[in-house]
């Protein structure tokens, strides 16, 4: 139903195509500058946001580097809890297992809250062939979905689409799969987001199973957390008879105690709010109140690969509270689409090679996704280090692709990679770029480089862009203002 | 192997000669000094656009009555304290058997219940769902919701609110969260109030008695 990720060109190219659509630039522009400046009011007003930053990266240091006692007693406290734990090492294992639960309870239709880990694995798909209709019932899904589209932010995933489309995907599409927009519908957010609740209502109050992720799972009680804003995910966690949470590895909280430096980061690092309106948790199966069956699939699908890099397991630190996406230059101005994943940004950069390897086009170009400017990791709230991530990836990059005899890009990346690492050197040679560019408006690349870097630079002419810098740009817009 | 003892094996090797970093030094539980932890939670409150309103114990009954003014079918949980709703006029009510499907909750036109904390700073407060505040679907499908905070409920901010909220997990109990009423941000991030959860949230928030 939904477009897919696989077959992506590389960054670069799609980057390139992206840059020419402005009036996406526009609304991202608008979007990520409101959400960044709404952040750092609300991390204002916190006494001591560097400590609390502090104590989320290293409970997540401590949950991985003792990922496996945690698990155990994760699935332990969940069976005791009333729940069933399902493993699953990879994306077909998990969607198996999901496919066949949904098919026992002889359902024909799922509702599902928004997660991050099943759009990696792509559960609707799977469900999809097998017969089974996934909804999704986060509005920005929602409009995704219907839009045969894809998610390009992590919080706001329809954030490419104004409300004029988003009008019109609902006149075109809502009728097709339930209860149509009414007649008349106009593009005023509020009356979308009222055809939305009435077309969503018939599916909640009649749907059998719900899926979900979870934003936490507390190993000592057994508990899932899902954070959330709109209440579709309170009604996912609560009408049907069948909740199954698909949760990466990752996931884990020692301690419900954890909850309080989890809670204060997360909403603010993400809305930009003190609290965002809902968050529900659930501890196995509560007789009398919500789901009476309760399943949970433990995700790995590369999480154990991240696992093993010492340098890029702090990425599974991540919360996905879509931050440095909000404060990425790169980001800005081509968008979640161009990074080929559910996971774009500055995340998506460090995240889908690790999970993915880098045998794709697409997973190599990534770490190369930026200017290492520095802001994403400034405004991580479980302080990963995602510029060295980046450097450091680009080196694996190049490393990994050394077999045999080593092809001209690959020697070039190695001189990319060093390049890359100082960002004064990247600035000089952008700059030096940049009046290429200029002297030849009409060409939109930066042509050959010179040397050993000539192989790189045929294939890397995208994310330099027609006649400046993001840096140089990025300094003009902010003065601008 | 099963997925289970592949996936431990991989974390095993993955983390063999790691430095296994320790739980961290991190003062739990600390307390938020307010001047006015009263004040605070409901300026936190009304900043969702949610109605708040202070009242004195023995007028919890006639701001429940004002609140559900235009409702004629509500639904309360079985355990609310019967004094809340002695000044009903004209309003059936219907207490929680556990057996009302979605559907007939959807008929209701409100919910009354009480809290279990609520949080100063960030203008939450947490359902524990014990009797008094019913099974979650209760206080998710009627569109408005009622919610009856005691002061002495009343925490700073987020890390002095877990402990009052361990026995319920303990017993394994759900917990839900509510910071203002639904929203969306989603159609170029403009706050729309009101999606799936209740559309106006209405909490009265009960004086110490005196
Ligand atoms: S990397 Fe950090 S800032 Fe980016 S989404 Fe993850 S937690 Fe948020």
């Amino acid at each position: 139903m939904s477009g897919t990720f696989i077959g992506m060109p590389k960054f670069q190219t799609a980057a390139k195509e992206a840059l020419g659509n402005s009036q996406q630039r526009r609304n991202l522009q608008h979007a990520t500058h409101t959400i960044r400046e709404k952040r750092a009011r609300v991390v204002e007003e916190l006494d001591d946001w560097e400590g609390l930053r502090q104590a989320g990266a290293d409970i997540k240091d401590n949950v991985l580097s003792h990922l496996d006692t945690y698990l155990v007693q994760l699935e332990e406290s969940l069976t005791r809890a009333g729940a069933t734990v399902h493993w699953a090492g990879d994306a077909a294992e998990a969607n198996e297992i999901v496919t066949s639960l949904v098919r026992a309870t002889g359902a024909d239709e799922v509702v599902k809250v928004k997660s991050m880990a099943t759009q990696e694995i792509g559960l609707n798909e799977a469900l999809e062939e097998a017969g089974i209709a996934a909804w999704e019932t986060d509005l920005a899904e929602l409009i995704v979905q219907l839009g045969h589209d894809r998610p390009s932010h992590i919080l706001v995933p329809a954030i490419h689409r104004n409300r004029a489309e988003i009008r019109e995907i609902f006149l075109r599409e809502m009728g097709h799969v339930g209860t149509p927009p009414p007649a008349g519908l106009t593009s005023e957010p509020r009356e979308l987001a009222e055809a939305a609740r009435v077309h969503l209502r018939e599916k909640f109050l009649r749907a059998k199973v719900a899926i979900s992720g979870a934003n936490f799972a507390i190993a000592e009680t057994g508990t899932l957390v899902v954070v959330e804003s709109e209440g579709n995910g309170r009604m996912c966690l609560t009408l049907p008879e069948t909740l199954i949470s698909v949760v990466g590895i990752e996931k884990v909280l020692p301690r419900l105690e954890d909850l309080e430096v989890f809670m204060q980061l997360l909403p603010r690092s993400s809305t930009g709010e003190r609290m965002n309106p809902y968050t529900s948790t659930w501890t196995g199966i509560t007789p009398g109140d919500g789901p009476q069956q309760v399943h949970v699939v433990l995700l790995d699908n590369g999480r154990t690969d991240a696992l093993a890099d010492t340098v890029g397991r702090q990425a599974l630190r991540c919360i996905r509270c879509s931050a440095c996406l909000n404060v990425c230059p790169v980001y800005e101005r081509v968008g979640g689409h161009a990074y080929g994943s559910v996971y774009p940004g500055p995340i998506g950069a460090i995240l889908n090679p690790q999970l993915r390897g880098t045998t794709s086009e697409v997973d190599q170009s990534l770490p190369y996704a930026s200017s290492l400017c520095g802001a994403c990791g400034d405004v991580c709230p479980v302080k990963i280090e995602i510029p060295d991530l980046l450097v450091h990836l680009r080196t694996r990059v190049v490393d990994e692709h050394r077999g045999g005899m080593p092809s001209g890009e690959e020697i070039a990346m190695k001189g990319a990679a060093w390049m890359f690492s100082d960002h004064r050197r990247w600035e000089k040679a952008q700059k030096g770029a940049e009046l290429g560019g200029r002297m030849f408006r009409k060409k939109d690349t930066i042509g050959r480089l010179p040397g050993p870097l000539s192989a790189w630079s045929d294939a890397r002419d995208a994310p330099v862009p027609p006649a400046e810098s993001f840096r140089t740009w990025w300094k003009r817009e902010k003065e601008g203002q | 192997m099963s997925a289970r003892d592949d996936m431990l094996a991989r974390i095993a090797a993955a983390l063999e000669g790691a430095e296994r970093t320790p739980p961290p030094d991190h003062p739990y539980g600390a307390v938020t000094p307010l001047a006015d932890v009263a004040a605070t939670f409901v300026e936190c409150v009304e900043d969702y656009r949610a109605v708040v309103e202070r009242v004195a114990p023995e007028g919890i009954a006639a701001a429940v009555a004002q609140a559900l003014s235009r409702a004629t079918r509500i639904v309360v949980p079985p355990g609310l304290p019967t004094e809340w709703l002695v000044a009903l006029d004209r309003v059936e009510v219907v207490a929680d058997d556990g057996h009302l499907s979605a559907d007939e909750l959807d008929r209701f036109d409100a919910v009354v219940t009480a809290a279990r904390v609520g949080i100063a700073v960030t203008g939450t407060i947490v359902l524990d769902h014990g009797p008094d505040q019913g099974r979650r679907a209760l206080s998710l499908v009627p569109d408005l919701h009622i919610c009856v905070v005691h002061e002495s409920q009343l925490v700073g901010d987020v890390p002095e609110s877990i402990a009052p909220l361990r026995d319920a997990v303990d017993a394994g109990r759900p917990l839900t969260w509510i910071s203002g009423p639904s929203a969306t941000s989603d159609i170029e991030l403009e706050r729309v109030e009101g999606v799936h959860g209740p559309r106006t949230l209405h909490v009265l928030l009960v004086a110490p008695t005196s």
